[in-house]
């Protein structure tokens, strides 16, 4: 049995005018131990799904779905309470911002051993000395001494390091990463990468790492899922999707990513991720896809089968004949 | 935290003299002769113009007379009241604990009822309670205190009867005075009924002085709450599976409580403006019926000396706050 | 998959002044204080044309004559007279007038004076910034009420006056939001740009900073113009305001405290509008502060 399994979810926002869906028909199956991807620009709706799985997300979002489960519990029906038995034990998610994620009045022993107390009732001596062990785990140096330190005290990678040892406290089944590294130094972004990395063979929890950088997907993952505008477009396999892109937008993405440009200058993908306010008709990305047609303007596009990495859309690109066939 | 401290000692020097230069300058510069003024409509007498004048030091030039005052100030001569003939200094110190008991019981009042009130709201914002709570609290908000003291004062002391109209203690009680305090001065006295009618005294001014204060706490409160509950922290607290009475109590009050407890340091002035207004109609012997009193009376020594005091008073509150909000917010503590 | 949402509307983006209409109008009591500032403001302007009798003429057959619906009042004082037989109703009327001649007085010395010196202390060099904010924390230091007492009591009580001592008490706030925000904005980027495409100091000041920091300024406008209406009514109430027979609202308050527990209409209407003006103006203030700060804005 699969330990995540999410069916067509969707969340709208309310908004100033109107209704705004984030996350559209949105679906991902998870084996324990698996290390997957979610690819996609800013605002296209990846952590949104996952703050939705968690229960995170703020009263103006309406959240449906096919189907939500977790390890054999239903989280569409699930109670608050027992989601809270869940949520921080089992499936555990750390953030972008590792300065702002942790509470400023408390030191981050403090922030750490609460988890530990709330889920595993361990005592304080029990609860210390997995404070002390799981610091040393994730690399931070003079783990006794740091643990009576605040968050203002220490740097954004060891913040974020700090976010990960509460995030694995507990021995989760499934760590959400949500873009973990884009507010940190480039040399602190491999190690941290490296980190999750290691700790996930350790413990073989399953992990999904919410990002917009393709390098970051190609030294980490295994599956891949690319979102654009709230939808999937495609998923593949890691390598089968950087040799054979079928939508044109991970194409146009992976043709972004300097190691593998081929001209002088780095090729774009002009325009932004289309907003509340200027959602195209047809294909979501047809406004900024180099071969749209007509048809692509006015009728949204199909999903494809698996051959084809579920590609939405019209004219899937690098389609051998017998896939076509 | 003790360099904190001593730094924000050092801004205290150049706000006293400038609120001294203050004080000292509204009688000598803005216009009005003080010595007419007090002679009030019979006049006076050339001589008696001139010895007073020397007497009170006007004829020297301003900056001399400003360095006798400063001279005065620091060693706690602020001179004597023009109607009493008493020390500035020791009338405002037999009249303080009045003051300083009204203050205390209406800060705790509204800090009692206000953040609790401003937490709840948070929580249940947009719901029937928060808009009651919060549409109450702009009522008391946008009180006229000098009316809605009227108004209790109708209801309960005249209508119902409940309450005396003015005053800190029934006339049939005399005892010493201890601590100044009368609710302690009546329970040490051991008189029969005498605590209660102290008690009964304090009530209406106490709900009167509080109203504002409450109000602008539960509001702060409130807002403080919605704001914090927004920030990532919180986020990451709930990602934990935290209980949310251990969120909201544990992760937002506390952050939430910085801004707040600059509003109550800030209202701790407003209060002392409050019991301007509140003392006067209550006729309760406190600094601010003594400062409206000595102000109606153009008892300048008075006007002037309690200004310093009660400004100097709200510096020593401001800086106290400035320590507790240090403690409380750890950025700046070992920053 | 659905197909619903993929076929949504082309909407226009919203324009500025119509997201911050539509910001504020959804909050009810907003909306309400509007339309009560608006009567207020009607009431005022038209008070000639309102009122049924001069404020200042005395009935001396009605004397605390009460409301109509008493036993021993009648509709032509419905409201009943005070103690000089004065009809209550005119009286309050007039008394709109100078509650907003107050607040709109004071609201402008304050704000004129304060963003003007908040700018320049933001701008100054140090030594300059360090002892205009000296000067705000005197100001400050002193219970803003006491302070104005004390200035109305040496310039001479008179309405003016108190409008003058508020207006000086409440200018520090605006001292300080403003150079607080100044301070704030100035090293971002965008200002940064304008001093490189050569805009003058001026320039920089009013115009590409000052529209940026409007936001708290325009709230604390709404705030002091009722927190002027209030002060002023109670130094007229302490005697220091407006002087009778001026039907200012707590100057009416003052005079009628006598009075208090025989004819309970005389205290009541006066304050009673005093709380009605302000509670508008405070609504106003609450609305145009959510609807201003997209911090509390739906995400």
């Amino acid at each position: 049995m699969s330990l995540l399994e999410v069916r067509n979810l969707s969340v709208d926002f309310a908004t100033t005018s109107g209704s705004f869906r984030a996350v559209d028909g949105f679906d991902l199956t998870l084996n324990p131990g698996d290390i997957t991807a979610i690819v996609g620009e800013s605002g296209s709706g990846k952590s949104v799904a996952f703050l939705a799985m968690m229960g995170l997300l703020p009263w103006t979002a309406t959240i449906t779905s096919d189907a939500m489960t977790f390890d054999g519990h239903d989280l569409r029906a699930i109670s608050p309470r027992e989601r809270r038995k869940i949520v921080g034990k089992d499936m555990s998610m750390i953030f972008q911002e590792p300065m702002t994620s942790l509470n400023p009045c408390y030191t981050v022993g403090f922030q750490i051993k609460e988890a530990l107390r709330i889920h595993l009732g361990m005592d304080r001596k029990a609860r210390h000395a997995r404070a002390v062990e799981l610091f040393e785990q994730v690399g931070i140096p003079a783990a006794e001494t740091r643990l009576s330190a605040f968050p203002h005290q220490m740097s954004g990678g060891m913040n974020q390091r700090v976010m990960i040892a509460m995030a694995i406290a507990c021995k989760p089944k499934m760590l959400i990463a949500d873009e973990p590294t884009t507010a940190l130094d480039v040399t602190i972004q491999a190690q941290i990468l490296e980190l999750l990395k290691s700790l996930q063979e350790e413990t073989g929890m399953a992990l999904v790492l919410i990002t917009h950088d393709m390098g970051v997907v190609a030294e980490t993952a295994q599956q891949v899922s690319v979102q654009y505008a709230g939808q999937k477009c495609e998923q593949q396999e890691v390598t089968a999707l950087f040799s054979r892109p079928h939508h044109p937008y991970t194409a146009a993405l992976l043709a972004a990513l300097p190691e593998r440009a081929t001209t002088k200058h780095l090729p774009t993908i002009p325009g932004v991720v289309p907003g509340q306010f200027d959602r195209p008709k047809g294909c979501l990305f047809s406004p900024r896809c180099s071969i749209a047609t007509d048809l692509c303007g006015t009728t949204p596009p199909p999903v494809g089968g698996p051959e084809i990495g579920f590609a939405r859309c019209h004219f899937p690109i690098n389609v051998t004949a017998e896939q076509s066939a | 935290m003790l360099n904190f401290f001593l730094s924000r000692l050092l801004t205290f020097i150049p706000t006293f003299i400038g609120v001294t230069l203050i004080a000292f300058s509204f009688i000598r510069v803005l216009p009005g002769d003080p010595i007419i003024v007090m002679a009030g409509e019979r006049g006076m007498s050339e001589e008696r113009y001139a010895e007073l004048q020397t007497q009170f030091g006007f004829d020297q030039p301003i900056f001399i007379q400003y360095w006798d005052y400063m001279t005065g100030v620091l060693q706690g001569d602020l001179g004597q009241s023009f109607v009493t003939k008493k020390p500035v200094f020791d009338e405002f110190f037999a009249l303080f604990p009045a003051t300083l008991e009204l203050s205390i019981c209406a800060i705790t009042l509204a800090i009692l009822l206000g953040i609790p009130a401003g937490v709840i709201a948070a929580i249940n914002r947009g719901k029937f309670f928060d808009r009651a709570l919060m549409s109450s609290a702009l009522v008391g908000y946008s009180m006229p205190i000098f009316w809605w003291a009227l108004l209790m004062i109708i209801v309960f002391s005249g209508i119902l009867g409940w309450t005396p109209v003015s005053g800190r203690i029934s006339l049939m009680y005399f005892f010493d005075d201890v601590t100044g305090f009368m609710l302690i001065d009546s329970l040490l006295s051991g008189q029969k009924g005498a605590f209660a009618s102290a008690v009964s005294h304090l009530i209406l001014p106490t709900i009167v002085l509080a109203t504002i204060p409450l109000a602008v706490i539960a509001r702060q409160t409130r807002s403080a709450m919605l704001e914090v509950l927004s920030e990532d922290y919180i986020r990451t607290a709930r990602a934990k599976g935290l209980p949310p009475a251990r969120i909201t109590y544990v992760h937002a009050l506390r952050n939430a409580l910085i801004p707040v407890i600059t509003v109550i340091g800030l209202l701790v002035g407003t209060l002392l403006a409050g019991a301007i207004l509140t003392e006067t109609i209550f006729s309760w012997p406190g600094i601010g019926k003594w400062m409206v009193d000595s102000i109606y009376r153009r008892d300048y020594p008075v006007v002037q000396g309690g200004l310093i005091l009660i400004a100097v008073m709200v510096m020593v509150v401001n800086l106290t706050v400035d320590v507790l909000y240090g403690l409380i917010n750890p950025k700046i503590r070992k920053a | 998959m659905s197909d619903a949402t993929l076929e949504a509307v082309q909407v226009e983006r919203p324009g500025r002044l119509k997201e911050f209409w539509y910001y504020f109008r959804e909050n009810r009591g907003a909306v309400i204080g509007l339309y009560v500032f608006l009567g207020v403001f009607f009431v005022a302007v038209f008070a000639p044309l309102l009122a049924p009798y001069d404020p200042t003429e005395q009935f001396r057959d009605h004397l605390l004559q009460p409301p109509f619906w008493q036993e021993g009042g009648s509709l032509s004082y419905a409201l009943g007279t005070d103690a000089l037989g004065r009809d209550l109703l005119s009286r309050l009327i007039y008394g709109a007038r100078f509650s907003f001649f107050v607040g709109v007085v004071v609201v402008v010395i304050a704000t004129t004076g304060g963003i003007t010196i908040g700018l320049i202390a933001g701008f100054a060099p140090r030594w300059l910034d360090t002892i205009i904010m000296r000067l705000m924390d005197v100001i400050l230091a002193f219970p803003s009420l006491l302070l104005a007492l004390v200035l109305v009591a040496v310039l001479g009580p008179s309405l003016l006056n108190a409008v003058i001592a508020i207006a000086i008490v409440l200018q520090p706030h605006y001292v300080r939001l403003t150079r607080a925000s100044v301070i704030s904005e100035r090293h971002k980027d965008y200002v940064t740009s304008a001093k490189v495409a050569g805009a003058g100091r001026l320039r920089l000041m009013f115009v590409t900073v000052l529209p940026n920091c409007l936001a708290p300024i325009i709230v604390q406008a709404a705030l002091s113009f009722s927190n002027a209406i209030l002060d002023v009514a109670a130094l007229g109430f302490l005697g220091m305001g407006a002087q009778p027979p001026t039907p200012e609202w707590g100057t009416m308050l003052a005079e009628a405290r006598e009075f208090i527990l025989r004819a309970w209409w005389v205290v009541t209407f006066p304050g009673l509008a005093i709380l009605i003006t302000v509670l508008a103006i405070n609504l106003m203030g609450d609305g145009l502060r959510d609807a201003l700060d997209p911090k509390l804005k739906r995400s």
